[in-house]
């Protein structure tokens, strides 16, 4: 499985599955994202009635009778009930089609709760994904350990994994495309913050050639010259550093006031991230300040002083 | 009088020889002298300067200080920290600094200790009549008191030569008689062996001796 959105399981595997005697109860999940009015991008789950998804959920408004399989009424994580301010009874447009809302659940699971949950058949004919599900969860018959499943899906069915709970998380790649975005965006917050020092650093020096040639016309060495440089380099990228903490402290909370991001992320600055941006603080002064402390080492004082 | 400096035989030039400027400049001055150095623009006084002073290396011939010929780097940057002051036409002053920062470059280059530094420079100031302005930025300095700042910096480590590159060049009549007054009081009452490359004349005059270069060469020198 690759990515939990385009993978494609049959759904007669939940059916084989269930035969077996370890496993006391296997469900086919079709996720997909769909498009409401105003909100363009809704996690959808495509499930059977009987899934423990819904049964054991809360339910806030309506009940379980109304969810049927080969119905098309669907229910609402009590989060999305709320953004997309819908009420049973009422009809929600979801992609091309429009849905009765059957009810209205709390479960908890953040993901979920901002979701829609649909008839497996009905979400399959939706998105063109007849016979299929993304993903079969199950569960085991007390007394039988999972790798018993992890055997028999060796043996019979090698192209789908079988993975525990935690794995799947792991493997969740909807979670790891938000992991590389925030690096590849770190990334380019790095290379922006060292661009920008550089650039300080270069207006810096060019900025004041005949001052850093007094310096070296008093005595100083190509070293201490340098040393200066670097200092004010590291001055520089610390206080972007506070300036980025503060900033990014102050994202954070208010990225905890919005709704749809609750239980996806954990916002929180820790050590770890303050040791970190001070590892790179320090690793952009020094880097962006090697070209300019370069230039100004190589600087002829003489030449520096002798125009106007 | 013992010799202080010794330039004998000095070419320079620049632009991988395209352009030459000392053309084999000879000149023997004393401790405690005090010589202004003349000549058309372009003759190459500001070059012979940085030459004495250790800025450039000369393409061929000798510089003595004091007995010594320096070379290498190392040997470069102690005639640059205590052999030699330099003041320039401009003063040169970082200006973020205060007066008192500015003077004090000096002493961060050799390490002297902040408190005899800042003792030095206290000293300096009351001797050019700057010690009340030495907490100023240099903005809110006049260019006079600017000037004087530069010179206390070219004392500050005590060395035994000033190098002043028309020092008075950009002050206004007043300033330039009492700057130029200043440095030959200072350079006399201690002792120092100065050479002012000046375009003035009648500010020559009052030096000790008068040499003249044209084209890179001495061609005059009367005391
Ligand atoms: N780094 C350099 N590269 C090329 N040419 C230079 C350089 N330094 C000096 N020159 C040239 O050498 C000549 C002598 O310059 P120098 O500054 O020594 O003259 P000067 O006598 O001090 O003139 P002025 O009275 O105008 O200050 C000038 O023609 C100048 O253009
Ligand atoms: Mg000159």
């Amino acid at each position: 499985m690759s990515d939990l959105f385009f993978s494609n399981v049959p759904v007669s595997l939940a059916d084989d599955l269930e035969k077996q005697a370890s496993v006391k109860d296997a469900q086919p999940v079709l996720f997909a994202i769909v498009a409401a009015p105003e909100r363009p991008v809704i996690t959808c789950f495509g499930i059977r009635a009987s899934d423990g998804r819904l049964q054991k959920a809360t339910w806030v408004k309506g009940s379980i009778t109304a969810f049927r399989d080969d119905g098309d009424a669907i229910v609402l994580g009590e989060r999305a009930a709320e953004f997309l301010k819908a009420e049973p009874g009422q009809k929600l447009e979801l992609g091309q089609q429009s849905y009765p809302v059957a009810g209205i659940v709390r479960t908890e699971n953040g993901f979920e709760d901002g979701g829609v949950f649909m008839p497996l058949r009905c979400a399959q004919k939706a998105f063109h994904k007849e016979g299929v599900a993304s993903i079969v969860s199950v569960a085991m018959n007390p007394g039988h350990e999972t790798g018993e499943v992890k055997e028999w899906m060796k043996a019979n069915h090698p192209k789908f994994s079988a993975l525990e709970n935690e794995e799947f998380s792991k493997s969740y790649s909807q979670f790891k495309i938000l992991k590389t975005t925030a690096w590849v965006v770190g990334g380019c917050a790095f290379l922006l913050g060292g661009l920008s020092v550089t650039n300080t650093m270069i207006l810096s020096v060019f900025s004041r050639i005949r001052e850093l040639a007094i310096v070296r016309v008093s005595g100083f060495s190509k070293g201490q010259v340098a040393r200066m440089i670097f200092g004010e380099s590291l001055v520089v990228s610390f206080i972007g550093m506070i300036a980025g903490l503060v900033l990014s402290a102050a994202g954070l909370r208010l990225l905890k006031l919005v709704p749809q991001l609750q239980g996806y992320i954990d916002p929180s600055l820790g050590l770890t991230e303050i040791l970190g941006a001070l590892l790179l603080a320090v690793v952009t002064a020094l880097l962006g300040a090697l070209y300019p402390a370069w230039y100004a080492v190589r600087l002829k004082p003489a030449d520096a002083l002798r125009y106007e | 009088m013992s010799e202080m400096i010794s330039v004998e035989d000095v070419w320079k030039s620049f632009d991988r020889g395209r352009i030459e400027v000392l053309k084999g400049v000879n000149l023997s001055i004393a401790r405690g002298e005090v010589l202004a150095l003349c000549g058309t623009s372009g003759c190459g006084k500001s070059t012979l300067l940085h030459v004495i002073g250790g800025l450039e290396p000369p393409d061929r011939g000798v510089v003595r200080i004091d007995g010594g010929a320096p070379s290498g780097e190392a040997e470069r940057l102690e005639l640059l920290r205590r052999g030699v002051g330099f003041v320039f036409q401009l003063h040169h002053l970082v200006a973020g600094l205060t007066l008192e920062e500015n003077c004090l470059v000096p002493a961060v280059a050799t390490g002297l200790s902040r408190s005899a530094a800042r003792a030095r420079v206290r000293e300096l100031a009351e001797a050019t009549g700057i010690a009340g302005r030495l907490d100023r930025r240099v903005r809110e300095l006049s260019g006079g008191e600017r000037q004087r700042g530069s010179l206390v910096r070219a004392l500050l480590n005590d060395p035994p030569i000033l190098l002043a590159d028309e020092p008075t060049g950009a002050l206004d009549e007043t300033n330039r008689e009492r700057v130029f007054e200043l440095l030959l009081d200072l350079a006399r009452s201690q002792g120092k062996t100065l050479i002012i490359a000046t375009h003035d004349l009648d500010l020559a005059r009052r030096c000790d001796r008068v040499v003249r270069m044209r084209d890179g060469k001495v061609v005059e020198d009367g005391v």
